[in-house]
């Protein structure tokens, strides 16, 4: 079997205006929605208490509301969570309230009203810990990128690593618009499929990087533009499966693993979506731009020749 | 050209036998258990514990599956979870003054996997149920602490020294000495040099008055922080002990916290309780000289603490002693009135300062604070009779039986050195584990029936081929991880299915490099070859740029970040072998022998 029997190179280099254009506009659109919308940071960074609960049976919202009320938390959100018998509650952060007793209090308030009920769930996280994963998910973006440019420069060139990570910081910011737009929960394990999209997204240039790079090298002749469309054309069986592959899996975490991992998986699907198209058609027309030539490589094949010589 | 020298195919070979044998505890699941340990560290579990583990389950008539020893602890297994809790209470009232009886869970693979210490992952508090908590430690309030003592030791080591001087006083992190002349000043600056190495001396004029400020030094409060840290890690170990829980995890996180995992356990409140209980103990001389003010205001250098029937009384803000001085306290009773009381025995340091405080106090009266949660309650202010050696101090006040025990325990748990706050708590019940054990196994099946499904369809035999390496990177990712005892998460478990995700990306390569390479009219033995040697650059470049993410998300990742970053790590590099070497094995076995190759199974 296969899917792409591509005779002759597909000259992706010539739409490079209006797939960068595309991407501009997508890009533009999730920065609208990230200033104007926010993102909804789920417990992990705004602090607060999230507690899951099930019942033995159907439970009345309204009335699990109105004990929380008379309990002295008015201000508990109270939804289903999955099933009918899933309620999830959600409380702020309060001034001067032990966060940590709050979830006791919650358990004999609702025990009192429904014996069924059993606990699923507790989270508790604290003003001063949210900030401080903020502030190490910040860190962590940028250490991974300033990591993914350095690599990319010593392995390859500067433009290189330079194309690579505005391609790839592309994909995150879409992601994040995303979250912003539909206001899906932002938790960390959402940071961690952002930050690992970025890897992958990485991969996914490096692997046309390679070819451009090994093409420069054979393809003595050939202008830039025409070098860079060979190399996408060949390895683009390659993205279509591998991505179709890893997208098999992430649909399987996505329907199948449950509240904690569907929102992790959703924003691996985003991502791996937009890392096919801006490795491709992002990173490369930004690297032309960037001026690639056969001289950023060639370069040090002769100052190794001319070590040699006596 | 496509041949392995047969030590190559052994080791392959070995690596994935190794693999097997670390990954098959996995599958033999854990039965529950009860765990009995030693409650001080100078106790040790040995065959006559085991005698007596064995003893106690037969009188209650309970037949365990298997009772070892294992390391400092007795581990009993049973058949069901009612048969463990029957056996817990039994131990328990058998053997529960000087040891810690915990629910627990055993593997039950045989012995000679456990002798290989081949062990099952190590399931983090998201999938085997539990409380995390991370506790602030105040420092200020231990800052404040220490300076206080400080405070008191100047003032007691100028009074031996016989230096007049008019008073002493706070000023942020610094101690400010007043003195009437130049004269003393000098002789109380050398005093101070000797003995408080730990602060800075300045000379200063103020008005008529002549100062030494004595600014503490950075590296001495970093040190007075650190041992506060450590302090209250020690004490919650110990009451950690009480509750008596199972592998419980306390450790030191960044400067000023620290995590308490306890697996398995449910009643959170109780947990809580204990844990958050910061009780601590100070004796203070009462100050009978002077009267409290007339809208309960305390006069200088005292303060006013109520007692249990809310009668206030004026004490002395000088420490004679405090909790972390004592030894063991035990409940009793008072053997003159019989009423409940608590035994303390102290240390060394402690006797002797308790006992110079009640040689030079005789017919004064002395008051024993309890502060919990930063409010102070006089437990008993009795009259001192005579001077009190031998460290052995009996505190007696109001209270009941079930109080002296209570107050016996905290202090025996020891005394906290700075108070503590929750500032996160993540409790996962045992169902919700087990549902996400079962989420995450099923998302990575049905994922990986998929891509098999696919790969073989579309590139036959070189698709059974890399199937076959995912298949071996999944047992060695698997293998690691229950080696490393890794805590393996629900995050995790998404990241073991990402890796598979993504490792097939390197035998695609190869794939798709091979077939070029046939496009291009090479032999099949060649394309081969080539194929693999050209996308091996590739391969290697985006494992490494994908290792960079991992590290930099468990170098600043925190809780569920970091058990995804180390699954992507150890995944890169089980992908990396299995889907270069092990697949190319596989391509040598199945093809490298035919001299005339005329075509290959790729689609």
């Amino acid at each position: 079997m296969e899917f792409f029997k591509i005779k002759h190179d597909i000259p992706f280099m010539s739409y490079g205006r209006y797939t960068t254009a595309i991407s501009l506009v997508t890009f533009l659109f999730a920065v609208f929605f990230l200033a104007t919308r926010g993102l909804n940071f789920g417990v992990d960074f705004t602090g607060g208490t999230v507690i899951e609960v099930h019942y033995g049976q159907s439970v009345d919202l309204a009335k699990v509301r109105e004990q929380l009320k008379n309990a002295g938390l008015p201000e508990a959100m109270v939804q289903n969570f999955g099933s009918s018998r899933d309620v999830l509650i959600q409380i702020p952060l309060k001034e001067n309230k032990a966060g940590a007793k709050l979830s006791d209090q919650v358990m004999t308030a609702l025990h009192s009203q429904d014996a069924s009920v059993e606990m699923r769930r507790v989270e508790f996280v604290g003003p001063q810990v949210g900030r401080d994963l903020v502030d190490n998910g910040a860190m962590a973006l940028l250490l991974v990128s300033l990591g993914i440019v350095g690599y990319l420069w010593v392995r390859f060139e500067w433009k290189f690593g330079l194309s690579a990570i505005i391609a790839n910081l592309h994909d995150v910011v879409i992601i994040l618009g995303f979250f912003a737009f539909f206001q899906w929960e932002f938790s960390l394990s959402v940071l961690a499929a952002v930050l690992a999209v970025l890897g992958y997204s990485v991969n996914e240039s490096v692997v046309v990087f390679d070819r451009i790079r090994e093409n420069f090298r054979k393809m003595r002749k050939t202008e830039p533009a025409e070098i860079i469309d060979n190399a996408i054309t060949r390895t683009m069986s390659r993205t279509i499966i591998t991505h179709g592959s890893t997208q098999m899996m992430v649909f399987a975490m996505l329907f199948l693993g449950g509240e904690t991992l569907h929102y992790f998986a959703m924003a691996l699907t985003i991502g791996i979506m937009f890392s096919i198209y801006s490795s491709v058609l992002v990173a490369s027309p930004i690297l032309l731009w960037l001026g690639v030539s056969r001289e950023d490589f060639i370069k040090p094949e002769k100052a190794e020749a001319e070590e040699v010589l006596p | 050209m496509n041949r392995y020298p047969l030590w190559k195919y052994l080791l392959i070979l070995a690596v994935l036998l190794a693999g097997l044998i670390y990954t098959l505890p996995n599958f033999f699941g854990e039965s529950p258990a009860v765990q009995i340990l030693p409650l001080r560290s100078s106790m040790k579990a040995d065959a006559a514990l085991l005698n007596r583990v064995d003893d106690t389950l037969k009188a209650a008539s309970i037949s365990p599956d298997i009772v070892e020893l294992d390391g400092n602890s007795v581990k009993a297994r049973f058949n069901d979870t009612d048969t463990q809790l029957k056996a817990k209470d039994a131990l328990k009232a058998a053997l529960g003054e000087d040891y810690v009886v915990a629910l627990n869970l055993q593997s039950r693979s045989p012995s000679w996997l456990t002798s290989l210490h081949a062990l099952p992952m190590y399931l983090g508090l998201d999938l085997r149920g539990g409380v995390h908590f991370l506790m602030q430690v105040d420092m200020k309030a231990a800052l404040d602490k220490s300076l206080e003592a400080a405070m008191g030791d100047m003032r007691s080591s100028m009074r031996d020294a016989n230096i007049p001087y008019s008073g002493i006083s706070r000023d942020g992190n610094a101690l400010q000495i007043k003195f009437r002349d130049a004269a003393s000043r000098t002789r109380g600056e050398e005093l101070l040099k000797q003995h408080f190495s730990d602060y800075l001396l300045a000379e200063k004029e103020d008005g008529p008055d002549f100062l030494i400020r004595a600014q503490l030094k950075p590296e001495a409060e970093n040190r007075i922080g650190e041992s506060a840290v450590q302090q209250n890690l020690l004490t919650l170990r110990n009451r950690v002990n009480e509750l008596g829980v199972a592998e419980p995890v306390i450790q030191q996180q960044g400067k000023d916290r620290v995590v308490v995992q306890l697996p398995g356990v449910q009643d959170t409140a109780r947990a809580k309780d204990i844990l958050g209980r910061t009780a601590t103990l100070e004796v203070r001389l009462v100050d009978e000289e002077h009267q409290p003010g007339p809208n309960g205001s305390a006069p200088f250098g005292t303060e006013l603490f109520k007692d249990r029937d809310g009668n206030a009384l004026l004490v002395k803000k000088q420490v004679i002693l405090t909790g972390e001085r004592i030894n063991d306290a035990q409940p009793g009773f008072d053997n003159r009135t019989n009423e409940p009381a608590v035994h303390i025995n102290l240390d060394a340091v402690g006797a002797r300062k308790f006992k110079e405080a009640t040689r030079e106090n005789v017919g004064k009266r002395m008051a024993i604070i309890l502060f919990e949660k930063g409010r102070g309650e006089i437990v008993t202010a009795p009259v001192i009779r005579e001077e009190i050696g031998g460290g052995r101090v009996q505190i007696s006040g109001k209270m009941t039986t079930d109080e002296a025990q209570d107050t016996a325990l905290l202090l025996r748990a020891g005394a906290l050195a700075a108070p503590m706050d929750i500032v996160e708590e993540r409790t996962v019940g045992p169902s919700l584990g087990a549902d996400n054990i079962a989420r995450g196994f099923n998302s990575t099946k049905i994922g990986f029936i998929l891509i098999a499904v696919f790969m073989v369809a579309y590139y036959m035999m070189f698709g059974v081929i890399s199937v076959l390496a995912l298949a071996a990177n999944l047992l060695l990712l698997v293998a690691l991880l229950s080696m490393l005892q890794a805590t393996l998460t629900l995050p995790g478990m998404a990241g073991i299915a990402l890796t598979l995700g993504m490792a097939i990306d390197s035998n695609v390569l190869i794939n798709e490099r091979i077939r070029e390479e046939l496009r291009n009219g090479i032999t099949p033995q060649a394309a081969i070859n080539a194929g693999y040697e050209h996308a091996f650059a590739t391969i290697l470049d985006s494992n490494l740029t994908n290792l960079i993410v991992g590290i930099a998300l468990f170098l600043f990742g925190s809780g569920p970040i970091k058990g995804f970053a180390v699954v992507l790590c150890l995944g890169i590099l089980t992908s990396m072998f299995s889907s270069v070497l092990v697949s190319r094995a596989l391509v040598n076995l199945i093809y490298g022998r035919r001299a005339r190759l005329s075509s290959i199974s790729i689609g």
